[in-house]
């Protein structure tokens, strides 16, 4: 396991890829946008990209808003 | 004979935009879409919430095949987290065409107009398409236009006050002098209120608060679908001059 801040709190996950994370989080990888440390990874590299120790993630995607 | 509108190359019938915030449920909010005719919604980018992954969203209730999503940046108060956001927005669905805004104070969400322009060139450049929230002020939607923004996008009155278009007369300068669509966002707080900004004749209105917090959400998307043509069918016709004094309507000649 490695210690990661994933969406702004501390987070022990397994050793994979972005897209390991994002399925084990039991999210469709089509409805978010993953940064890694203030970086775009675009979803179609989610799968290239491992987690690293410390890596700080954000998970996003469209909740209701107006302006 | 249809009535269109067009931002950055594509083309809309209706032109009023509303927001997806503050309804009570996605059911009420999806059947508010639909009373209002709306081709555009906005969208908020915000985190999953990773302890609850199956919780509804959105998009399974409007679908974004069939209305336009435009991500905005609401709550974003500096140009920095704007551009990340939309970064991301951009990432999650796909779409270029985005709404910028960069707030300056939490208490009258008045945009920062330093940090908005500076993000709207940094998105120009990335190929962004931003429509872009601002004070309305006619000097600074002509800066807006030059720094890339496709859409002006001046405030009416603060967010979620209701309180209706405060300046007609900046409203009519910025429509004037832009050759990029202008519609009014945020302040509207009737029907009478969106008329008013078609009347000056602004290409669109966006709202939100003035359908979600109205006692009958879908019947105020309704009326403000209504209010929009009107307004706009209004400015089309030219309204008559103003007189000082009254003018009657029927003939004088021929009185008893």
């Amino acid at each position: 396991m490695i210690s990661v801040i994933l969406n702004g709190e501390p987070r022990q996950v397994r050793e994979g890829s972005i897209a390991d994370l994002v399925a084990s989080l039991g999210l469709d990888v089509k409805k978010v946008a993953v940064e890694r440390n203030r970086a775009i990874v675009p979803r179609s590299t989610l799968a290239d990209v491992a987690l690293v120790e410390g890596d700080a993630l954000e998970i996003v995607h469209f909740v209701g808003g107006g302006c | 004979m249809t009535d269109s509108w067009s931002v950055a190359g594509r083309t809309f019938t209706s032109r009023l935009i509303v927001g997806t915030g503050k309804y009570k449920d996605f059911e009420q909010n999806a059947a508010a879409v639909e009373a209002s005719g709306a081709e555009i919604v906005t969208v908020a980018v915000r985190r999953v919430n990773v302890s609850d992954p199956t919780a509804p969203m959105l998009t399974d209730f409007i679908d974004p095949r069939k209305i336009t999503y435009l991500p905005n940046t609401a709550g974003c108060f500096n140009a920095d987290d704007a551009i990340r956001t939309l970064r991301l927005a951009r990432e999650a669905g796909g779409w270029d065409l985005v709404k910028l805004e960069v707030l300056g104070e939490a208490k009258t969400l008045y945009p920062n107009m330093r940090e908005t322009l500076e993000a709207t060139e940094v998105l120009a450049k990335e190929g962004f398409l931003p429509m872009v929230y601002c004070v309305d002020d006619p000097i600074a939607a002509k800066q807006l236009e030059d720094a890339g923004a496709v859409a002006i996008m001046p405030l009416g009155a603060p967010i979620g006050s209701g309180l209706g278009i405060q300046n007609r007369v900046t409203i009519r300068l910025i429509v004037e002098g832009a050759s990029v669509p202008v519609l009014v966002d945020a302040g509207v707080g009737t029907a009478s209120d969106a008329a008013v900004a078609m009347e000056l004749g602004c290409d669109g209105v966006l709202m939100n608060t003035a359908i979600a917090e109205a006692k009958d959400p879908i019947r105020m998307a309704r009326a403000m679908r209504q209010a929009v043509e009107a307004g706009r069918d209004a400015y089309l016709a030219g309204r008559m001059g103003l007189r000082r004094y009254a003018d009657p309507s029927s003939p004088l000649a021929g009185l008893i």
